[in-house]
């Protein structure tokens, strides 16, 4: 599982990474006018082996360390760059993902692009070796924002010591609020990012806290709460309200049913799927309702392996 | 395809820009019923609806999907585009019918989630 997260982050900062993000930059650069001899010191001083050759602001080639060895070979060290460059270069932009560099060193035999902004000036150079060292830092940088973000969170319970430890977080949810709708479920779903719970598990919690959440701004009199109580190895979330009751429980559950009144509808609320689908994203689903009294909600989710212990750490 | 292209491609105006306009479309879901939204659409998808009050950038939030495209033109409530603004959530508006532009999302790859 651990490999496959991996993985996935690699490709993902390909895409997301930006040229400009990883190239160098100022470029070194050389005009048509300076000779060969000149360009060999600008080489062997920089320790490059290649440069983009301007005129003005204006990209014109790229002259690189093999066409300096042809002059040399041929005597023709007192020649122009412009004379022995490469003209009509590739070149990659620098809002680009980096996987469109990428995509461009496997097709074309060269070791490094000149990149170029939005107005076709030269705004930095990319070789290969920056890309790697672009995506290396990138890695290294996220997985220290992850790393810190849930270190303090995720050690709650592996800190401190019990029989049971269980961490409760309250939410108040107002009738017909739906301004703040989905807001409890927000913060229970950045809680559990935070505990580093599994995307798999924080996703179907998120969905059953919404579901419960929307329902209390729906249905109720009076509004409700809505408890998320956290373990290591489960999630209990547990939805009450003080009214009006469900009059048939079963027929809630029906795919399609709903008692919603038609504004509400409008609203694309009352599919009749709520119920449904906090069971479909629960291990267990408890519902118990009384007319004129209330519901009580209970959804618990298991954590394989107890993931929130900390221990994966 | 990613969400610059998508919106490029069916010349949507953005209402809230994506914070990552590079971000790739991975899927496709369409359904004015917010409760079937939360049951099919997942994290990168674009979502198609007429719904445009502040409970679908609720939805689109915590699915994390990668935008919401609002048809018709349906006027947008302000706090919707308020909260879309806050909680980093891509909106974008079109004459185009829900049907136009699910074709179109279709001819451009992008698949859907059917069992």
């Amino acid at each position: 599982m651990a490999e496959i997260t991996r993985i996935t982050r690699v490709q993902e900062l390909v895409y997301d990474l930006k040229i400009e993000q990883v190239m160098t930059k100022p470029v070194i650069t050389v005009t048509p006018d300076t000779r060969i001899s000149a360009l060999k010191e600008i080489l062997r001083i920089n320790r490059i082996s290649g440069t983009p050759v301007v005129e003005g602001d204006r990209l014109v080639g790229i002259i690189s360390i093999e066409d300096l060895i042809k002059a040399l070979e041929n005597g023709e060290m007192d020649a122009r760059v412009g004379d022995k460059m490469t003209p009509n270069v590739v070149t990659v932009y620098s809002h680009d993902s980096v996987i469109e560099a990428v995509k461009r060193f496997a097709q074309y035999p060269v070791g490094r692009f000149p990149v170029v902004d939005g107005h076709g000036r030269l705004v930095g150079i990319l070789t290969g070796g920056d890309i790697t060292r672009g995506l290396l830092e990138a890695i290294g940088l996220k997985w220290d924002a992850e790393e810190i973000s849930r270190y303090r969170a995720s050690h709650i319970f592996a800190d401190i010591v019990s029989d049971r430890t269980s961490l409760i977080l309250c939410y108040k949810v107002q009738p017909r609020d739906f301004e703040h709708g989905g807001e409890a479920a927000s913060k229970i779903k950045r809680a559990l990012y935070r505990l580093g719970a599994h995307p798999a598990i924080i996703r179907r919690v998120a969905i059953a806290a919404y579901e419960a959440e929307m329902n209390l701004i729906i249905h109720t009199d009076n509004g409700g709460e809505i408890v998320a109580e956290i373990r290591p190895e489960t999630v209990r979330l547990v939805a009450t309200d003080d009214g009006p009751g469900i009059a048939d429980v079963n027929l809630a559950m029906q795919p399609g049913y709903s008692t919603a009144p038609d504004w509400i509808r409008e609203l694309g609320f009352g599919a009749g799927m709520g119920l449904l689908n906090i069971r479909r994203c629960a291990d267990h689903f408890y519902i118990h309702s009384t007319l004129e009294v209330g519901t009580r909600l209970e959804i618990d989710f298991n954590i394989p392996g107890g993931a929130l212990a900390g221990s994966e750490a | 395809m990613k969400l610059d292209d998508m919106a490029r491609r069916l010349s949507l105006q953005v209402v809230t820009p994506p914070p990552d306009p590079q971000r790739e479309v991975v899927g496709g879901y369409a359904s004015d019923l917010l409760s079937c939204v939360m049951a099919r659409a997942k994290a990168g998808y674009i979502w198609v609806t007429l719904q445009s009050h502040p409970n679908v950038v609720a939805v689109a939030s915590l699915l994390d999907l990668a935008g919401v495209i609002i048809t018709e033109d349906a006027p947008i409530e302000a706090g919707a585009v308020q909260k879309a603004s806050e909680e980093g959530v891509a909106l974008y508006s079109t004459p185009l019918t829900t049907y136009t532009v699910v074709a179109r999302l279709a001819a451009a790859g992008v698949p859907g989630n059917d069992p």
